[in-house]
C-alpha cells in the first residue's frame, strides 16, 4: 500500500529541530516548539488571513534554505509569512544581527507612541509593551515631536485612539473577513497614515468588536471598560453561552471585579490570539453572571506584564540585569583618554531586590 | 558620436503622428515579429542581447522573461511601467512625449513574446499631457490595425490601456503598481510570490520599464547578438540619462553604456561641463536613491581606473568607493551645494512618499528627516551623525519593498563622504544657516 501521510520538512530552528507539515511558515514551526524561540509577532494573526510582513518585528536570519539549496538568505526574512523548506536552518534568538534589527523595530514602533502606558486601558496586556520590554534598549533616542492625529469618533463601542496606532492592519482585515462590510481602512500614507472611517461614520455591524481583540495596542479599546479597572486587578474567568448569532462562538473570558462583569472578551490563546471570534452582543450587552456559564479561571500565559493577576516578578531582575550588564562593559572598555590624576569610572550593578 | 537606437530620429520631425514615425522604419518589428518568428525566439532573441532592466535594478529582461509562468486557462499581461518620479530622472517622460509610437510598437511586441492578449502602461498622474500623447498615438495604432483583433492578419489579439497613477512614488514598485493597478491602496505586496507567478489579478505579469520594452523592437529588426556588440561587458546597448544640476547642457542624453564618466560629463556633445566655470563637487550617478559619490571617486575608481557609464564600472568598489547607474538620472552638483541640505531634501522626499505599510520605512525615514531638518538649521549634536547611520543601516534591507534602501543610501553616502561637512554644520550652527553658505575643503574637490 502506498504511503499517504504526507512528508514531513525538518527544520532547524536555534538549534532545535522540529518536524512540520509543508506550507508551514517558519512563524508558526517555531511556536510548535515553544514560546521561547518564537518570533514576537505585531502584525500578524493566525486566525486573519493576509495579515503578517508589516511590522517586521519577526523579521529572522535563514542561514540555509534548503537541504537542496543550502545556501543562506540574503537578507533577513519576516518568519510570519515565509513558508519552511525541508532541511531550513533558521536563526532567531541566537542571531545577534536579528536581534540588532530587533531592537530597531522596537525603537521605529515606539518613536511615534504617546508612551501613555499609564492612562492606557490596554496597559498591561499589550503587546507593544511586551516587544519593548523583551526586545526593546530601555533607552530612547529620539529626540523629535511625535506626530499626532485629530481624535476620531468611529462608533458607540470602540473608542479609536490613533496615535498609539502601530498600523498592522490588523483590524481592517477583521472588518473585511468577520463583518459584511467594511467600513474603515487607512488613509494616507508614510507616518501620516491613519486608521479612519472617513467621513465619522459610525461603525456598527454585530463582529465589528473583535477589532478591540485583535489590535495589539491600545489604539481601539472597549468603550464600556474605559478607565474603569486596570486589567491586572480584574480576574479573568472562562465562560461560554449559546449565542444565537450562527456566526459567533459565544466562548469568551469575562473580566471580574468583585461579583461585577466589567468587560467581556474572546478567548485569548498563548500567543494573545482570539481564535473563535464573538458577537457584539455578547461582548457588550452581556455583563451579568447569570447571561454566563462558568468554566473556571482562565490563565493569561503570553503576557509579561499581567499574568494570573500578579506581576512577574522575575522579568524585571533579568531585563535589569541584561541592561546592567551591558552598560557595565561599556563602562569598563572605555578607551577614555583620561586626564592626568583623573580616575577611570567605576560602574556598580544594583539589584532591585539586594538587601 | 555612439549609436542611437530609442532617439536616433528624435528631432527630425514631429514623431508623434503615426505616419512620420513609420516613415523613419516604424513598426517593421511588428510585422516581422507577428509573420515570422515565434514567441519563444523573440525571448531567446532578448536572452542574446543581454538588456538589463533600465528602470533602477539592471535585472537581465531576458531571464525576467524567461521566468514568467505559464499555467493553463489563466491569461497573461505585460504591464509598462511608466511611473517615472525619481527625482533626478525625467527620461521615460522624454521618450513617451516625443516618440510614443516607439513605446507602443516594443509593447506589441513584448506582448507578443510573452503571451499577453491585454497589456498596460502605467504612467506617473502628474504626466497628464503625456498620457495624452500615448492614447492618442495608441488610437492611431488601433487604426492601422497595429493593436486589435487579428493585427497584420497574424491571429494574435492584443488590447493596450494607459492607466494614469495617482502620483505617487511608490506606486513605481512592480507590486504597489500592480495593486494600484487593481484599484487598490498603491502597498508593495510581500515577495514571494513573484508577479511572473502571481501578479495582476493574480496572474502570471511581466512589469517593465518603458525603456527596456521600447529596446525590444530594436533587437527583433536587427537580432539580439548585434544589441549584445554595443556597450561593454555585461552592460549591453544603450542607455538614456537625464542629466541634469549644475551643468552647462542639462537634458536627456542616449549613450552607449561604457562611455567614460569624464567624456559625459565634461564633452559639449552631452553635458558640457560644469556651469559657469565652477568646480565638480559631488554626483549622484542614477536618480536619488543611489549613493552620492565625491569628485574624487567620480572620474577615477578608487582603484584608479577610468570610471566608465556602465553597471559594473560605476558599481566598482561596492557602496564604499562605488554607486549605481539606477535610473540614469544624473545629478551634478558644484561647489556651491550644500550636501546636508540635500540629503535633507532627498530625505524629505522619501518620508512623504513612504507608503507607510511596514514600520523600518514609515517611522525611520521621518526620523532621519527630522534630524537631517535640525543639522541643516543649526541644531544638530554630534552625536546625531551617528545616529543617522545607525538609522539607516537599521532601514536598509529590513523593508517590504525597495524604498526602505533607497531612503538609506543616500543618507548613508552622503555621511561616509562628507561626514566633515556634518560635523561643521554642528560645530557652526551660526555660520552654516547664513543665506548661501557652503562648507568648502579643498581636498575633496578634483
Amino acid at each position: 500500500m502506498e504511503n499517504t501521510a504526507p512528508q514531513l520538512f525538518k527544520v532547524t530552528i536555534d538549534n532545535i529541530e522540529v518536524e512540520v507539515a509543508p506550507g508551514t511558515t517558519i512563524l508558526q514551526a517555531a511556536r510548535q516548539i515553544g514560546s521561547h524561540v518564537a518570533p514576537p509577532a505585531m502584525c500578524y494573526y493566525t486566525s486573519l488571513k493576509g495579515t503578517g510582513g508589516k511590522c517586521r518585528a519577526c523579521l529572522v536570519k535563514v542561514t540555509a534554505g534548503s537541504a537542496k539549496d543550502p545556501r543562506p538568505m540574503p537578507k533577513l526574512v519576516p518568519s510570519c509569512i515565509t513558508t519552511v523548506q525541508d532541511g531550513m536552518i533558521v536563526e532567531n534568538t541566537v542571531n545577534e544581527q536579528v536581534l540588532e534589527t530587533r531592537k530597531g523595530v522596537v525603537e521605529f514602533l515606539l518613536i511615534n507612541h504617546p508612551l501613555d502606558c499609564p492612562i492606557c486601558d490596554q496597559a498591561g496586556e499589550c503587546h507593544l509593551q511586551d516587544f519593548a520590554f523583551e526586545h526593546g534598549r530601555g533607552t530612547q533616542r529620539y529626540e523629535e515631536e511625535r506626530r499626532t492625529f485629530e481624535r476620531e469618533d468611529i462608533g458607540p463601542y470602540i473608542q479609536l485612539h490613533m496615535n498609539r496606532c502601530i498600523l498592522c492592519y490588523r483590524c481592517v482585515f477583521t472588518a473585511e473577513q468577520l463583518t459584511n462590510k467594511r467600513v474603515h481602512g487607512v488613509l494616507n500614507r508614510g507616518d501620516h497614515a491613519e486608521i479612519s472611517t472617513y467621513i465619522s461614520k459610525a461603525i456598527d455591524n454585530d463582529f465589528s468588536g473583535n477589532m478591540i481583540d485583535v489590535c495589539p495596542v491600545g489604539a481601539l479599546t472597549d468603550k464600556t471598560f474605559r478607565f474603569k479597572q486596570r486589567v491586572w486587578f480584574t480576574k479573568p474567568v472562562t465562560a461560554h453561552r449559546d449565542c444565537e448569532h450562527e456566526k459567533c462562538s459565544g466562548k469568551v473570558t469575562l473580566w471580574y471585579k468583585g461579583e461585577d462583569v466589567l468587560r467581556v472578551t474572546g478567548r485569548k490563546n498563548e500567543w494573545g490570539e482570539v481564535t473563535e471570534f464573538i458577537c457584539n452582543t455578547c461582548r457588550f450587552d452581556k455583563k451579568k453572571t447569570s447571561d454566563w456559564v462558568i468554566e473556571g479561571p482562565a490563565k493569561v500565559s503570553h503576557h509579561s506584564v499581567i499574568s494570573a493577576n500578579h506581576y512577574e516578578k522575575k522579568a524585571i531582575p533579568e531585563f535589569g540585569f541584561k541592561q546592567a550588564a551591558q552598560q557595565y562593559k561599556q563602562i569598563d572598555d572605555l578607551p577614555v583618554q583620561l586626564p592626568e590624576g583623573e580616575k577611570k569610572p567605576v560602574g556598580i550593578v544594583v539589584r532591585p531586590d539586594s538587601k | 558620436m555612439g549609436i542611437k537606437i530609442l532617439t536616433e530620429h528624435i528631432g527630425k520631425e514631429d514623431l508623434k503622428p503615426i505616419d512620420a514615425y513609420m516613415k523613419y522604419g516604424g513598426y517593421t518589428a511588428v510585422k516581422k515579429a507577428l509573420t515570422s518568428m515565434s514567441p519563444d525566439a523573440i525571448v531567446e532573441e532578448v536572452k542574446k542581447s543581454g538588456l538589463r532592466g533600465r528602470g533602477g535594478a539592471g535585472f537581465p529582461t531576458g531571464m525576467k522573461w524567461s521566468f514568467l509562468a505559464k499555467p493553463e486557462g489563466k491569461p497573461r499581461y505585460l504591464v509598462c511601467n511608466a511611473d517615472e518620479s525619481e527625482p533626478g530622472t525625467f527620461k521615460d517622460r522624454y521618450l513617451m512625449m516625443h516618440s510614443p509610437h516607439t513605446l507602443i510598437e516594443g509593447m506589441i511586441v513584448s506582448s507578443f513574446a510573452l503571451g499577453a492578449n491585454t497589456s498596460y502602461i502605467y504612467v506617473r498622474g502628474e504626466m497628464m499631457f503625456v498620457i495624452r500623447i500615448l492614447e492618442k498615438a495608441i488610437a492611431e495604432a488601433y487604426a492601422k490595425g497595429l493593436l486589435g483583433k487579428n493585427i497584420l492578419g497574424s491571429g494574435y489579439n492584443l488590447d493596450l490601456y494607459v492607466h494614469p497613477g495617482g502620483g505617487a512614488y511608490i506606486c513605481g514598485e512592480e507590486t504597489a503598481l500592480l495593486e494600484s493597478l487593481e484599484g487598490k491602496r498603491g502597498n508593495p505586496r510581500n515577495k514571494p510570490p513573484f508577479p511572473a507567478v502571481s501578479g495582476l489579478y493574480a496572474c502570471p505579469t511581466v512589469v517593465n520599464n518603458v525603456e527596456s520594452i521600447a529596446a525590444t523592437s530594436w533587437i527583433i529588426n536587427n537580432g539580439g547578438d548585434e544589441y549584445a556588440k554595443i556597450g561593454i561587458g555585461k552592460s549591453t546597448g544603450t542607455k538614456l540619462i537625464s542629466a541634469c544640476g549644475n551643468i552647462n547642457n542639462p537634458g536627456v542624453y542616449e549613450i552607449e553604456l561604457g562611455l567614460s564618466v569624464e567624456e559625459f560629463l565634461y564633452s559639449d556633445q552631452y553635458c558640457g561641463g560644469i556651469a559657469n566655470g565652477k568646480k565638480l563637487k559631488a554626483l549622484v550617478a542614477g536618480g536619488s536613491s543611489v549613493p552620492i559619490l565625491p569628485a574624487n571617486l567620480i572620474t577615477k575608481t578608487a582603484n584608479g581606473e577610468s570610471r566608465l557609464m556602465s553597471y559594473e564600472s560605476l558599481s566598482d568598489g561596492g557602496f564604499a568607493t562605488g554607486t549605481m547607474l539606477g535610473s540614469g538620472g544624473f545629478i551634478v552638483f558644484d561647489e556651491d551645494q550644500c550636501i546636508v541640505r540635500n540629503t535633507w531634501n532627498f530625505t524629505r522626499f522619501y518620508h512623504h512618499e513612504s507608503c507607510g505599510q511596514c514600520s523600518p520605512c514609515r517611522e525611520g525615514t521621518g526620523w532621519m528627516e527630522k534630524v537631517l531638518h535640525r543639522i541643516e538649521h543649526g541644531h544638530g549634536h554630534m552625536h546625531d551623525i551617528d545616529l543617522l547611520v545607525d538609522v539607516a543601516k537599521k532601514i536598509e534591507g529590513n523593508t517590504i519593498c525597495p524604498l526602505g534602501d533607497a531612503a538609506a543610501w543616500p543618507v548613508g553616502s552622503a555621511i561616509r563622504h562628507f561626514r566633515d561637512e556634518f560635523e561643521w554644520h554642528i560645530k557652526n550652527p551660526s555660520e552654516a544657516t547664513r543665506k548661501g553658505a557652503v562648507y568648502r575643503k579643498e581636498a575633496v574637490f578634483a
